[in-house]
């Protein structure tokens, strides 16, 4: 594949998200989303203008440590923010080139669901303890789809044999306290498929639980996606998770895309210094280093973000430049794009 | 091979299971830590991995004498730790120490970061006469890249490392020369993450420190230990060097927990043989007969449910399977 290199020298910003979205519209389509919390210590801006994009059997993974703004994203794509104290500011999400933030609440009920579902990281508390998982998953059947009470614990109990469960039939009964945590996850992903979704959001699937049975849950969620051509975005701070799945890559910081691209070529030669003291920071399985690299101080508090680059403070390349002005993401060609002041050397090293 | 300052022979720790409101009876064990031997050489790191519910965290328990053992000893530079009382079990509290997992609930809310970093000395007034406690708070503050003014400062003033080293700073403050570290960068960011790894190594070339570190996570505990055991539903099934747990495993439980394990290279993608396990880990208050692993394990042979493989050296290091061998495709390179 040819790699086309932004030089630095044109000067001429492509706003990367139409480049990448330009062959035909993408399944679900985030655009300059931006989103503050109105709290009581004042303002955080959570989100600030953030752009991605799914197509349909594609997987996408959201990459961010803890406050980046991954989940709020998520979160605003399903329309289950919080108002107050969350409040969307500027910024679209189009689903199949609908937008949903204006929508009204009927329609995004009916999107929710039936057009993108989502799963959550702790199964027990997504999870009603009160309820049997069967009826969980049989009551959305019911509810949405008219179906009788044979009719759904039918469904529930094909959905369940589905995401592997053993014993569905006998585990229909059960309450979420009787499943062990990777039964729960799965019963979590049945009931999301539940409607036929055609994209699913998966937050942090897999970090409350042990590596083999997250290597399980991984493998289900690959082959159900295959199977029903379903866009998936993956949110996780798990670079290996990342390694193994995603197809492309978003990196969050501070409430921004700093960069993104296909995972294989961001894992071989990233354009940002975040990503790259992210992948130099993680210890290895397969080296054993001395000192790891670190990234120096803490991510910044969102209610007061620093001037220019929010990355600034960290950075090993900050200069003048990054403390005034706030980097614009440049389109770096083949889909990548970083928002740093110094990508067009990044990418010319070797 | 230097001198060995913790000794575990044969631990076990069960906690009876009971019913009944006025009239408890016990209806079974919970078989939390059953038979576990190892030896924690001075200045060296042994890394504990296994999945949750091994019983790693209750060997933790054990070995700081908060829980006592249902059988078996532990015994600190020579002596049992399950017979000192009175002054030399307050010496020995000085000696053992640990770094917990959460930061968010270990340290008190109400409580400044000195009281908190000084609480030791509160016990154990040899350590720092009144007058002096301040300035030896400030210094332990210091060595763990906290600023020493922030003393008078309360726990939610912190990110999650920053809480996470005052942690350390507490279990340093009476010059331990074991710390165990159970957890201790499994609830922080990456990035953040290799800060607090860098600094338990420095306090331990500085400190003539011995670690027992428990995690979870395969590559952090690779990263900082000298040797490795691993866990698995309250037993050791296999133990060594570093060198000889990743690269050349021959329990077949370490090489699934291995190949589980995700490698941050998508170029790898698809080309690394991954064992997958079937099903969870059996419940500890009725493990399997002979091999716990055998319900899990796709080497399983008749002899594995009757015969329990006892943990000896079988190809260079202890292992206890009775097919133990390498796996062509499992080493890490």
């Amino acid at each position: 594949m040819a790699e086309t290199v932004y030089d630095g020298s044109s000067g001429e910003f492509v706003p990367p998200e139409e480049v990448t979205a330009a062959g035909g519209e993408p399944l679900l389509q985030v655009l300059g989303l931006q989103v503050e919390f109105r709290t009581r210590d004042g303002v955080a801006k959570v989100l600030n203008g953030v752009s991605y994009h799914v197509n349909a059997g594609e997987t996408v993974a959201v990459l961010g440590e803890s406050g980046s703004g991954k989940s709020v994203t998520a979160q605003t794509i399903m329309g289950i923010l919080d108002t107050p104290p969350a409040f969307v500011t500027g910024g679209s999400v189009k689903f199949k080139g609908e937008e949903l933030l204006t929508a009204t609440p009927e329609r995004r009920r009916k999107v929710r669901g039936e057009g993108i579902a989502m799963i959550f990281q702790d199964a027990l508390s997504a999870l009603n303890p009160v309820f049997t998982v069967g009826f969980q998953i049989a009551e959305q059947l019911r509810g949405r789809r008219g179906m009788s009470k044979a009719e759904a614990k039918k469904a529930a109990i094909e959905l369940l044999e589905q995401v592997k469960i053993p014993n569905a039939k006998g585990r229909f009964g059960e309450y979420p306290h009787q499943f062990s945590g990777g039964m729960r996850q799965r019963a979590m992903i049945a009931m999301s498929l539940a409607l036929d979704p055609e994209v699913l959001i998966a937050d942090e699937p897999t970090t409350a639980l042990d590596v083999t049975v997250q290597a399980q849950i991984m493998d289900l969620l690959s082959e159900i996606q295959r199977e029903r051509n379903m866009g998936m975005v993956l949110i996780t701070h798990d670079l290996g998770v990342v390694a193994e799945v995603a197809d492309r890559i978003a990196v969050m910081y501070a409430g921004r895309i700093v960069e993104s691209g296909d995972a294989r070529s961001i894992y071989a030669k990233p354009g940002h210094p975040y990503t790259i003291a992210l992948l130099e920071s993680l210890p290895r399985l397969d080296l054993k280093g001395q000192q790891l690299n670190t990234i120096k101080g803490l991510p910044p508090s969102l209610t007061n973000i620093p001037p220019g680059c929010p990355f600034n403070p960290r950075c090993r390349m900050a200069q003048d430049i990054c403390r005034t002005e706030v980097p614009e993401s440049v389109a770096l060609g083949d889909g990548r794009s970083s928002a740093c002041h110094f990508t067009g050397e990044l990418m010319q090293r070797v | 091979m230097s001198e060995t300052i913790l000794e575990v022979r044969d631990l076990v720790k069960h906690f009876p299971v009971q019913v009944g409101v006025l009239f408890k009876r016990t209806i079974g064990h919970v078989k939390a830590v059953d038979g576990v031997s190892f030896d924690l050489r001075k200045g060296e790191t042994l890394g504990v991995v296994g999945e949750s519910g091994c019983g790693k965290s209750t060997l933790a328990q054990v070995l700081m004498r908060l829980e006592k053992a249902t059988s078996g000893t532990v015994k600190f530079e020579g002596r049992d730790i399950f017979g000192l009382k009175g002054q030399e079990l307050r010496r020995l509290r000085r000696d053992i120490q640990i770094v917990l997992q959460d930061p968010y609930t270990s340290l008190n809310p109400r409580m400044t970061v000195g009281d908190l970093v000084g609480e030791p000395f509160e016990i154990h007034t040899e350590v720092a006469p009144k007058g002096d406690r301040q300035r030896k708070v400030q210094e332990l503050l210091e060595v763990v890249g906290l600023n020493p003014e922030h003393i008078n400062r309360y726990p939610h003033q912190f990110s999650g490392g920053q809480r996470q080293r005052i942690g350390i700073a507490r279990a340093l403050a009476l010059r331990p020369k074991v710390i165990i570290c159970d957890e201790p960068v499994s609830a922080l960011d990456v990035s953040v993450q290799a800060q607090v790894m860098n600094l338990l190594d420095e306090l331990q070339t500085e400190f003539d420190l011995s670690y027992v570190f428990i995690a979870h996570d395969l590559s952090v505990v690779r990263h900082l230990s000298d040797r490795v055991a691993v866990m698995y539903l309250g037993k050791v099934v296999e133990l060594g060097t570093d060198e000889q747990i990743y690269e050349h495993p021959t329990h077949p439980y370490t090489q699934a927990l291995l190949s589980a394990v995700p490698v941050p290279d998508p170029e790898l993608r698809g080309r690394r043989e991954v064992i997958r396990l079937t099903g969870d880990v059996p419940s500890p208050v009725n493990p399997p007969s002979g091999c716990r692993f055998r319900t899990r394990c796709w080497k399983a042979q008749d002899i594995c449910a009757t015969e329990e493989p006892p943990l000896t050296e079988r190809l260079g290091h202890l292992s206890a399977c009775h097919f133990a061998e390498e796996h062509p495709h499992v080493a890490v390179v």
